[in-house]
């Protein structure tokens, strides 16, 4: 009878013991993008494979996903255990001990496949902290049929000279056509990371190697009057308030003549579904002045472990599965070539089907080789980063810069007042800081 | 002749009020009609009022993609939650303030309200922490808890003025006849404040609903209300104006329903001891 008992005693607690051990749940935090609104929705294959696996998504606009995962992360809170997080943030967590190295990616992740520039971007003192979900650079995109019509050709590698000239000759504002669409909203991933790219075309650099602001130089000037006074030639109306989605929708309407933004807005302005422009959009690398830098970024969203998570096993396996080749075909079997994200894979680009579908696929993966984190400026820099610097105090000095550079595209400072402020603010932080003295 | 001046009068502030409430009501009605357009023409330039595609298809997205029902269960548990132990705490507290006041009432009174003067996000972190110790966070008690402290002080001065309008002579009469201090909170007192006491609610429960800086910072997805389930569709790349408008109009709808239906409370309420 004990014999009895004691069996069932123990079958019973197997029988209890089986579905704890094989609950794990991730927490993953993620923005709304459509790529990552595709993986979300493909999760179901993920936990096929993994049936020990359930995932919970916590989705949430970019800058309130920012401060809660910040927040969390600082506290070691053990909220998430996935976290979708730029290019900006993983050298910097990287070095707090934030993150947790991946090294378990498993055999066939092929980490050499990843594209260079994107892998150096997520990567610390030689070690991969974050997994690229997808990747971006920005280019060109223009409208073909405006630019046969005014007898213009544009180049693959364009100067600005061409573009300024091109711009004013394109604009029609009696059609409401403009004949160039740029961010002007401040913000340091918004403007600033157009005008920052811009700058490093045109010389200027943030900081000299000591840390000294730059925005007295007459590199920060000659970019920032060139913006301004194209904008207000070839610009459409509040530009000072326009950042990536509304200048989409301008593209997208017929309103620009040309758009220099991300590459991955290439595959909406050529979506028939939500462009009116789809059959009519050329592709060029961002423009340059002939000093070696293009006005191009570079940027990833990427998927990395926060050091508070205590089920970095299965994280990591997530990880592995959501940015592996094997997830790529998955979404082109269910939604087609034309939807899988771009711009982390070397063998993406070299995929025929992929290249059938992806018109822009030759100048994305240019534009992301033609920026380089590491040097990302014509003279020396003691940052990382090609749109921003890659230290903690970058999001609040690129914030205060932006805002006063919106405000000298609105017309309500000069820029030469833009410029003395901008100095002034950056120098005030980085004295705060202990950069400089 | 004076009738007819009364009569246009009465049409023009009759007219001007239409009109300025329409002017109140325009962004929710922006909202609305945005939800039923799709992305593309919800970012049109010029906007097309009314003579645009309707489509039910961001609606359709919507419910897909999130757990409406989930979200909407718990802003109903956290913001009801929050609003009743709030009542519970403050008609004790401003029953006696409002009935026996000392020569520091004043002061508690401008002590609590101080509680208000700091932005949340200078005591995001210790409470972050002291959530984490307790194991509090992404819990509806402690969303719960969080924005009952955080509404007290405003529910205590609601009530407080509203107290303050009812005659002492009435609780001493029932006090002659030996109501104890608890029926005299709930026989006397409490109905005769009904309408203060409605408007509190309502109000309250309002700001909890619409509360969107503790509930999207303390919760990840367990006791996320509607704040978390309308922040989750707006986009950095690429167009959600629609989208975002369909998720708010869910958001709002239980709680403009409700408002809808108590108005006369709340006006009652607002209104109370305007005139003796």
């Amino acid at each position: 009878m004990k014999h009895v008992l004691g069996a069932v005693c123990g079958a019973s607690c197997l029988l209890l013991a089986v579905p704890a051990m094989a609950e794990t749940t991730l927490t993953i935090a993620t923005v709304n993008n459509g790529d990552m609104i595709r993986m979300q929705g493909l999760t179901g294959e993920f936990t096929k494979k993994n049936p020990d696996i359930t995932v919970k998504w916590v989705t949430l606009e970019e800058n309130v996903l920012r401060q809660r995962v910040t927040t969390d992360i600082a506290t070691k809170g053990g909220q998430f255990d996935v976290l979708t997080i730029g290019t900006y943030e993983v050298p910097i967590w990287a070095k707090k001990g934030w993150l947790v190295p991946l090294a378990n990616l498993g055999a066939d992740y092929d980490v050499a496949d990843l594209l260079p520039k994107i892998k150096d971007a997520v990567s610390f003192d030689g070690k991969l902290y974050a997994a690229p979900f997808y990747g971006e650079s920005s280019m060109v995109m223009y409208r073909t049929d405006l630019f046969e019509k005014a007898g213009l050709k544009m180049p693959e590698k364009p100067t600005w000279d061409f573009v300024v000239d091109a711009a004013k000759k394109l604009t029609d504002k009696s059609a409401g056509v403009y004949g160039i669409c740029l961010r002007g909203k401040a913000g340091w991933g918004e403007n600033m990371a157009f005008l920052s790219a811009m700058a490093n075309s045109y010389g200027a650099r943030w900081f000299d190697e000591k840390w000294e602001p730059q925005f007295n130089t007459p590199e920060w000037k000659a970019t920032l009057t060139t913006y301004v006074n194209l904008m207000k030639e070839a610009g459409p109306p509040g530009a000072s308030s326009n950042g990536f989605n509304e200048n989409l929708a301008l593209f997208n309407a017929g309103k620009c003549a040309m758009w220099i933004d991300a590459t991955v807005a290439a595959s909406f302005v050529t979506n028939p579904k939500d462009s009116m422009v789809a059959d009519k959009v050329g592709f060029a690398l961002a423009p340059n002045t002939g000093l070696g830098k293009n006005a191009n970024w570079l940027w990833a969203w990427n998927l990395a472990i926060p050091a508070g998570s205590k089920k970095t096993e299965a994280a990591e396996k997530f990880i592995a599965w959501a940015t592996s080749k094997d997830y790529t075909k998955l979404v082109a079997s269910k939604e087609g070539w034309a939807n899988v994200p771009p711009g982390t894979r070397t063998s993406l680009y070299q995929n025929p089907d992929y290249l059938k579908v992806a018109p822009f696929a030759k100048l994305t993966l240019a534009s992301i080789d033609a920026a380089d984190p590491n040097k990302p400026t014509v003279k020396p820099v003691p940052y990382v980063g090609v749109q921003y610097a890659a230290i903690p105090e970058f999001q609040g000095i690129g914030t205060q810069v932006g805002q006063q550079f919106s405000a000298a595209l609105a017309g309500s400072t000069t820029v030469d007042a833009a410029l003395s402020a901008a100095q002034s603010a950056t120098e005030r932080e980085m004295k705060r800081a202990g950069y400089i003295k | 002749m004076a009738r007819m001046a009364t009569t246009r009068r009465v049409a023009i502030s009759t007219a001007a009020a239409w009109l300025f409430g329409f002017l109140i009501f325009f962004p929710i009605l922006w909202m609305g009609l945005a939800s039923f357009k799709t992305e593309l023409e919800a970012f049109a330039v010029p906007p097309s009022f009314l003579f645009f595609h309707w489509t039910m298809e961001n609606y359709a997205t919507v419910q897909e993609r999130s757990d409406y029902l989930h979200h909407a269960m718990n802003s109903i548990i956290i913001a009801g939650g929050s609003t009743l132990i709030a009542l519970l705490i403050a008609i004790p507290a401003a029953w006696s303030m409002a009935f026996s006041p000392t020569k520091r009432t004043k002061d508690v009174l401008l002590w609590m309200l101080s509680t208000k003067m700091m932005p949340p996000v200078g005591v995001l972190v210790p409470i972050y922490l002291i959530y984490k110790s307790f194991g509090l966070l992404d819990s509806r008690i402690g969303l719960v808890f969080i924005l009952c402290l955080g509404n007290l002080p405003i529910v205590i001065w609601m009530l407080f003025t509203y107290f303050k309008e009812i005659p002492r002579d009435i609780l001493e009469a029932a006090r002659m006849d030996g109501a104890t201090i608890g029926r005299e909170l709930i026989y006397v007192l409490t109905p005769m404040a009904i309408p203060g006491l409605a408007s509190t609610l309502l109000l309250n429960l309002i700001l909890a609903w619409n509360e969107a800086f503790w509930t999207l910072n303390l919760s990840t997805s367990s006791a996320a209300p509607l704040t978390t389930f309308i922040a989750s569709y707006s986009s950095p790349e690429g167009l959600f104006w629609a989208k975002l408008s369909a998720a708010s109009t869910l958001a709002i709808a239980p709680i403009l329903v409700l408002g809808w239906f108590s108005q006369k409370q709340l006006v009652r309420g607002l209104t109370f001891g305007a005139v003796k």
